[in-house]
């Protein structure tokens, strides 16, 4: 099954992640991913979303069913940038604690913190890129690990910026907001 | 208006100002702050109490389906909420317009699983187009318009609003200065015209078009339209189970319900078709039949209110989104002249005269104008229909509501549905047991001056049936209530005898003798056991000046043909003797 990456704008409503979240379950699809937080207009949130589905149209068409979604765009096959981050906890005694540091360089990755048997990661990038990173950190020995899931933006002038979609209130904030 | 009012207050008066009369709910503790507040308006806002909440939601669903406006029920928080879940449900299966009020716990014990909390909003998310818990009382006259807006218009459906017992209680000086804010909700009214002239220019080249008239017929009110663009093209028309009244069935373009329990030239001419035209009907599964094989030599339009209905079960060559209305008439105005139409109106002549050899050679011979067929039964059930369609017909001013099972679709196949929309109200896509009683209490009161019939099976009447109390208490002359009883849940025996070797598991089915169950409550209760007798009782039913019940103990096991087996193509029906 193919995976597509879906961006979208979401009123900043109470409940309305869960209604995303619902409806692609409910509709059988498999969420990889999914990212979300404010975008650049107060009352928005923009939201990334990895998911696996034969037929994304209809991811598309139900996600605008949702009344908080203003609009849904699968970038699968456009120019973007995407990035993931993760943080990995990563058993590293005295000994290896050089190699481990040589190898974060390469992939510059950041060491966030050190314990006396470990280190905490940091490292932003592609998802391929942070995937091999983890490959290679491995077979020291993760004790945990977090990845944020995908965020993507597309190139250029394309995209949208999500002020097209709200009206602004006279005292300044952007309306919808109950609560 | 400055003065300060209770949230219970604003409810009543941002009802009032959005147009509602009629309410059907029931109270407890959580709602209590609302039905003190509506003793003062009990002149302009009827509340009618309902016996069970999932009779509240049915009734306020048949309210809506007989006039297009919104219906209102209501529950307490918990138990009262959670029996709103069924027709609920069923509202956003046939996209009825409905408006769920339920009172929830106050918001300083909310999460606390206080007495009677139930998360209803968590529980509705996926049945609701819509749902808000509203715990600040300053948000109601916002969210009670934006509710009703969402519910009645685009695609309609239920909306739920759920109430903390604090915002009903709490005074504030409502704002009616409301300006909607839904950046996400722009439902499409007028297709697009370049596709509308692309589906024109199929169907004018088509030898042998088809018509689908849906639910979008009715909601939108697109009747007279879409006869004139039937007439004008001369294309025959199908009516699915909710788009009966699309057309009149009298109307020599009309072929018929398609499906599973279509008529044999319905399906076959969806089999055969070249272009297929469906105008507010979304390609369900009990219509299609194994989507796959469906209409195979057809290029199909699809009109329809909600994008995500175009192409979710059959590929689609022409998409319109849109309201069947306005889409017809861009579709009329578009239309070439009579003179460039003449080679269709040869090829549709030709078409139709096919269609009917079809029907003559399947339809012709339906079981109840065969009586030879069921010479040995004191009681078919074709008889009752057939009484009932004659009747219905010659009197007018009817609204048939049916529940869920052979009865529902015996109902749709043999009566003479000739008298336009919202006149055949059932439970469709949810098929929801129950239904019929409390929709018809909904209807009667929206339609004072028509007979409402429920027809329903013994199994669905004994789900919902203690509403005839409440129809005696709102004083509710016109329903009959015709219970087609063959002491089985019918129409899973059927399946049972056709595909699972008779094994009637948990399908024969007792009752109470339900003339007398009827009486004890008020009514008139008949009780006809041979065909001779249908008639009188019928006639009985209308001389009575108040609710009757007429027992129907028709022949046990009789089955609904045609039937095409569930994932079966249409053109695979199994058919009744004389219909083969
Ligand atoms: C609430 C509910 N429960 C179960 C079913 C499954 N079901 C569909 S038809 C049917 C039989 C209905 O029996 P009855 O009301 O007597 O009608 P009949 O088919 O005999 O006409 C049942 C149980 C349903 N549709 N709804
Ligand atoms: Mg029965």
């Amino acid at each position: 099954m193919k995976t597509h990456t879906i961006v979208a704008l979401l009123q900043d409503r109470p409940g309305v992640l869960s209604r995303v979240i619902g409806l692609i379950r409910r509709r059988g699809y498999n969420i990889e991913s999914l990212a979300v937080g404010h975008s650049e207009t107060p009352g928005v949130s923009r939201l990334t979303l990895v998911v696996e589905s034969e037929d994304v149209e209809q991811v598309v068409k139900q996600l605008y069913r949702l009344i908080e979604v203003i609009k849904v765009s699968d970038v699968t096959d456009d120019p973007t940038v995407e990035r993931e981050m993760t943080m990995i906890k990563l058993h590293a005694p005295p000994a290896v604690r050089h190699e481990i540091i040589s190898m974060c360089s390469v992939f510059g990755a950041r060491i966030v913190d050190v314990g006396t048997n470990t280190m905490i990661i940091e490292m932003t990038g592609t998802p391929g890129k942070v995937e091999n990173f983890i490959e290679v950190v491995r077979p020291y020995g993760i004790k945990e690990m977090m990845r944020t899931g995908r965020i993507a933006m597309v190139r250029g002038t394309r995209g949208h910026n999500a002020s097209e979609y709200v009206e602004p209130t006279t005292n300044g904030a952007t309306v919808p907001v109950l609560n | 208006m400055t003065k300060p009012l209770t949230g219970a207050q604003i409810m009543c008066e941002a009802l009032i100002r959005e147009g509602v009369e009629v309410m059907f709910g029931i109270p407890g503790g959580a709602i209590m702050p609302f039905y003190y507040a509506m003793w003062d308006y009990r002149d302009r806002l009827r509340h009618v109490l309902c016996r069970h909440e999932q009779g509240a939601g049915h009734a306020a669903e048949g309210y809506a389906r007989a006039t297009g406006k919104i219906g209102v029920c209501i529950g307490t928080s918990g138990p009262g909420a959670t029996n709103l879940v069924t027709p609920i449900a069923d509202a956003m299966m046939d996209s009825t317009p409905l408006l769920a009020i339920t009172g929830q716990v106050g918001s300083h014990v909310l999460g606390k699983d206080a007495f009677q909390e139930t998360d209803i909003t968590g529980i509705t998310m996926p049945i609701t187009k819509h749902n808000y818990l509203v715990k600040n009382v300053d948000e109601l006259p916002y969210v009670f318009k934006e509710a009703i807006y969402i519910a009645t218009t685009g695609r309609p459906g239920p909306v739920l609003i759920d109430i903390t017992k604090d915002a009903m209680q709490k005074t504030t000086v409502p704002n009616w200065d409301i300006k909607l804010n839904l950046p996400g909700y722009k439902p499409t009214y007028q297709g697009n015209r370049r596709q509308i002239r692309e589906a024109i220019k199929l169907l004018i080249s088509a030898k042998k078009p088809l018509i689908i008239a849906g639910h979008g017929i009715i909601m939108s009110g697109a009747h007279r339209e879409l006869q004139e663009f039937a007439e004008r093209l001369r294309i025959p028309v199908i009516t699915t189970l909710h788009g009966i009244g699309a057309i009149p069935e009298n109307h020599p373009l009309c072929i018929g319900m398609p499906g599973m329990h279509g008529w044999v030239h319905v399906n076959r001419a969806i089999q055969e078709c070249d272009v297929l035209f469906n105008i507010g009907g979304r390609f369900d599964d009990r219509v299609t039949g194994k989507a796959s094989t469906f209409a195979p030599h057809a290029r199909i339009i699809h009109v329809d209110i909600d994008p995500s209905e175009i192409g979710k079960n059959v590929r689609v060559d022409v998409p319109i989104v849109g309201d069947a209305r306005l889409v017809l008439q861009a579709l009329l105005e578009d239309l070439p002249p009579p003179s460039e139409l003449a080679e269709l109106h040869t090829h549709a002549s030709d078409w139709m005269e096919h269609i009917r050899e079809m029907q003559d050679k399947h339809q012709g011979k339906q079981q109840y104008k065969n009586r030879a067929a069921m010479a040995n039964m004191a009681l078919p059930p074709h008889d009752v229909y057939e009484a009932l369609s004659r009747t219905l017909n010659a009197r007018g001013n009817y609204r048939v509501v049916t529940d869920v099972g052979q009865h529902q679709m015996w109902a749709a196949q043999l009566i003479d549905w000739n008298a336009g929309p919202r006149t055949h109200i059932t439970s469709g896509g949810a098929g929801t047991m129950g239904f019929a009683v409390p929709a018809a209490l909904g209807v009667a009161i929206a339609c004072p001056n028509d007979t409402v019939w429920a027809i329903v099976g013994d199994g669905g009447f004994q789900m919902t049936n203690q509403e005839m109390a409440t129809i005696v208490q709102e004083g509710l002359k016109n329903i009959k209530v015709a219970v087609i009883n063959n002491g089985y849940l019918g129409m899973v025996r059927q399946w049972q005898e056709l595909f699972e070797h008779k094994r009637y598991s948990g399908t024969p089915l007792s009752g109470p003798n339900f003339a007398k169950l009827a009486e004890a409550y008020g009514w008139k209760g008949l009780t006809v056991e041979r065909s001779e007798d249908v008639q009188d009782a019928i006639d009985e039913a209308y001389a009575t000046d108040g609710p009757v019940l007429i027992d129907f103990r028709v022949e046990r096991e009789v089955n609904v043909f045609p039937m095409v087996p569930q994932n079966k193509s249409i053109g695979e029906m199994i058919l009744s003797e004389s219909q083969a």
